[in-house]
């Protein structure tokens, strides 16, 4: 039984199915990463990601084009974004439970354009989707350029966008503003930061990202959406983030360990090894709690989950 | 005389008021008035299905009866809600909760030897422990560890689920059966209490719930301390109260009422545990208290009008072929218009209202000057 432990730990489907299922993650909680340095929690993550994935799929199956089909993913992940900050900022509504609306809004939304769209066979409407790209030279090199450089662009692109965040977060203007936003948005005001500005245009990033995350999953990896696809990703993005202690490497850390877990949860699965797979699938969130316990006491933004009032003079 | 009372009372309400106490129903207007957009837009009639919906939910004695029994669970976890938000602290995890005070009492329920009565006391005692324990874990976390409570409770949730599918397909599966548990012992069993119905004890337990949400919350030094902690903690901080404390108190007290939501499932309705026992009333229940505006009578009428909408949906989705999922159109709306109208409310009261102690700066000041 060890024996077959180990083999599964060393096999290369393993690397592949981790970075696989981990973009769709990240991408969430990239997101999700720049509206909670601004001080706005998002919950929303899920909802985001569930009207990105149908939208994409919608848009994929009718045009004819899974690029089109992910950009209107993207969209409609900032729409959608755009109406939680219309609550949640503007309106100054509580965070956490806006978004939980937000989350319900978008399980019925996207149920109902479903069935009102393509009735209730979705199994036998295929949408395109987005090729595989196998890098030319690298992806036929022995052993690895299978596993590493056989991915969707998206995967390649997510991990890029890791370096982007954190240049953005700690060597510009932009970023020293958005932190500033989710640590003292009064002070951030008085010298002149627009603290509702940055936090819309960082929800509508994070609502984009979600959407491209949820648009992965319909017409990335499988070329269909079925109702709540998402099943909790982006409850697991949030986490993400939260273990990752709000910076870019940690976000990503962890969003790999949540995708490994994944992987290696699915794997174990179809191995049929004696271990009931409900274990492997708690094994994530198992995992978190003890890091976390272990890491101790963790910082978060100090304006996090307040709305903020602009100051009247 | 009060009839004269009555109009001197209702001349006296400013256009204001009217908003800010219909709320509830203004949010529900509105909410029912975009989702006919929805049904529109999915190519049904909006009348119609309103009208199916409605027929479907209190037509006849069985389909009310149907409406108060799935109104049941979602009193108990929006009254566990209830006590956890009031206190600023968000349990999203009732979900994981119900799952493990229904483990509990169908555990109880089926093993232990009692008699009548006693059995079924027992049960629902151990269901209410089974899901004080789970919400116990996040709130010990959070007090020694400051962890947020959310990212908690989610987790928790999702490892309550893995592990009641691992007992119902392995150590309590019913040999031969599906992956089910066995049935609690008839001496467990809620009883019917309207002849020729499903209707069961549940409902009186969830009324009488509410009633001790109410006195708690209202009438006593804990439910004082509990709502001044949700509505400002640094201040009940500088008034001696042990926030800390108070925030896991009202985490165990809210999980122990989502265990008895399960509890009560299990012992009123599907005697056995099965995975996917729940269709999310962990969820759904956080709708419920917000609309009830986190008020213990409040979340009963709000638990009912879910229940109702859920009971209608069947009929719906018959009448005029829309999903049933149409009515989280309706739930979702409702709770954005809910929380954005209490936070317009909150408006103007926030702004007269005494700046923060730590945040006084000039600017501050100003502004509680210039506004009134």
């Amino acid at each position: 039984m060890l024996e077959t432990l180990l083999q599964l730990l060393w096999s290369s489907d393993l690397i592949y199915a981790t970075l696989r299922l981990t973009t769709p993650l990240l991408f969430a909680a990239l997101g999700g990463l720049m509206c909670e340095r601004a001080g706005v929690l998002n919950i929303g993550l899920e909802g985001l990601m569930l009207g990105g994935a149908l939208t994409a799929y919608l848009v994929a199956l009718k045009t004819g084009s899974p690029w089109l089909g992910l950009l209107a993913g993207a969209l409609a992940g900032l729409v959608t974004a755009l109406l939680f900050a219309v609550v949640a900022v503007t309106f100054r509504a509580n965070q956490i439970v806006s978004a939980v609306g937000l989350n319900i809004l978008m399980l019925g939304l996207t149920g109902v354009a479903l069935r009102a769209v393509v009735g209730l066979s979705s199994g036998q409407n295929a949408a395109p989707t987005i090729p595989i790209w196998n890098i030319p030279g690298l992806g036929d090199l022995p052993g690895l350029g299978p596993v590493l450089f056989r991915h969707l662009p998206l995967v390649y692109l997510v991990f890029i966008l890791v370096g982007v965040v954190a240049f953005i977060f700690y060597r510009t203007t932009w970023g020293l503003a958005i932190r500033a936003v989710g640590e003292h948005p009064r002070a951030a005001e008085t010298v002149g930061i627009n603290v509702i500005q940055v936090r819309y245009l960082t929800l509508l990033w994070s609502g984009f990202m979600a959407g491209v995350g949820g648009a992965l999953l319909s017409v990335g990896y499988l070329n269909t959406f079925q109702e709540g696809m998402t099943a909790g990703r982006g409850f697991i993005a949030f986490s993400a983030i939260i273990f990752g202690r709000w910076t870019p490497l940690g976000t990503m850390l962890a969003s790999l360990l949540f995708g490994f877990a994944d992987a290696l949860q699915l794997r174990i699965q179809a191995f049929g090894a004696p271990i009931p797979y409900q274990f492997l699938v708690m094994l994530p969130y198992v995992v978190t709690l003890l890091a976390l316990f272990g890491a101790g006491r963790s910082q978060s933004p100090a304006a996090s989950g307040a709305p903020y009032a602009p100051g009247e003079a | 005389m009060q009839l004269g009372k009555l109009q001197r009372w209702l001349r006296g309400l400013t256009l204001s008021q009217v908003l800010i106490w219909g709320m509830p129903l203004w949010a529900l207007i509105v909410a029912f008035l975009l989702g006919s957009a929805v049904i529109a837009g999915a190519g049904a009639d909006p009348v119609k299905a309103y009208s199916a919906l409605f027929r479907g939910a209190v037509g006849n004695r069985g389909l009310i009866s149907t409406t108060l029994v799935k109104s049941i669970p979602l009193m108990l976890t929006g009254l566990a809600i209830v006590l956890s938000f009031r206190a600023s602290v968000f349990n999203i995890g009732a979900e994981g909760q119900i799952y493990m005070g229904a483990l509990f009492a169908v555990w109880a329920g089926i093993n232990l030897p009692l008699p009548a009565g006693l059995h079924l006391v027992a049960a629902l005692l151990w269901g209410m422990f089974g899901g004080l324990l789970w919400s116990a874990i996040a709130g010990y976390l959070k007090a020694t560890r400051g962890f947020n409570e959310v990212v908690v409770t989610i987790f928790m949730n999702y490892i309550a689920i893995a592990f009641i599918s691992y007992l119902v397909h392995g150590p309590m599966r019913e040999s031969g059966w599906n992956f089910q548990t066995r049935a609690v012992a008839d001496t467990a069993k809620l009883p019917v209490i309207l002849p020729k119905t499903d209707l069961h004890l549940g409902l009186v337990i969830a009324l009488a719930m509410a009633a001790v949400v109410y006195i708690l919350l209202f009438h006593t030094t804990l439910g004082y301390q509990l709502r001044m902690v949700g509505y400002n903690a640094e201040a009940a901080r500088y008034a001696g109260i042990k926030v800390t404390r108070i925030t896991v108190i009202s985490l165990a007290l809210s999980g122990a009422l989502a265990g008895l939501a399960g509890a009560v499932e299990i012992t009123g309705v599907q005697y056995r545990l099965l995975e996917g026992f729940s269709p999310g009333w962990g969820f759904d229940a956080i709708a419920v208290a917000l609309v009830g505006q986190l008020h213990p009578v409040g979340t009963l009428l709000a638990a009912l009008f879910f229940g109702a909408l859920r009971t209608g949906a069947n009929s719906m989705q018959t009448a005029v072929g829309l999903p049933v999922v149409v009515v989280y159109v309706i739930q979702g709306l409702t709770v954005m218009f809910m929380v954005a109208g209490a936070a317009i409310q909150g408006y103007r009261v926030r702004r007269v209202a005494p700046p923060k102690p730590e945040a006084v700066d000039a600017r501050d000041a100003a502004s509680v000057v210039v506004v009134e």
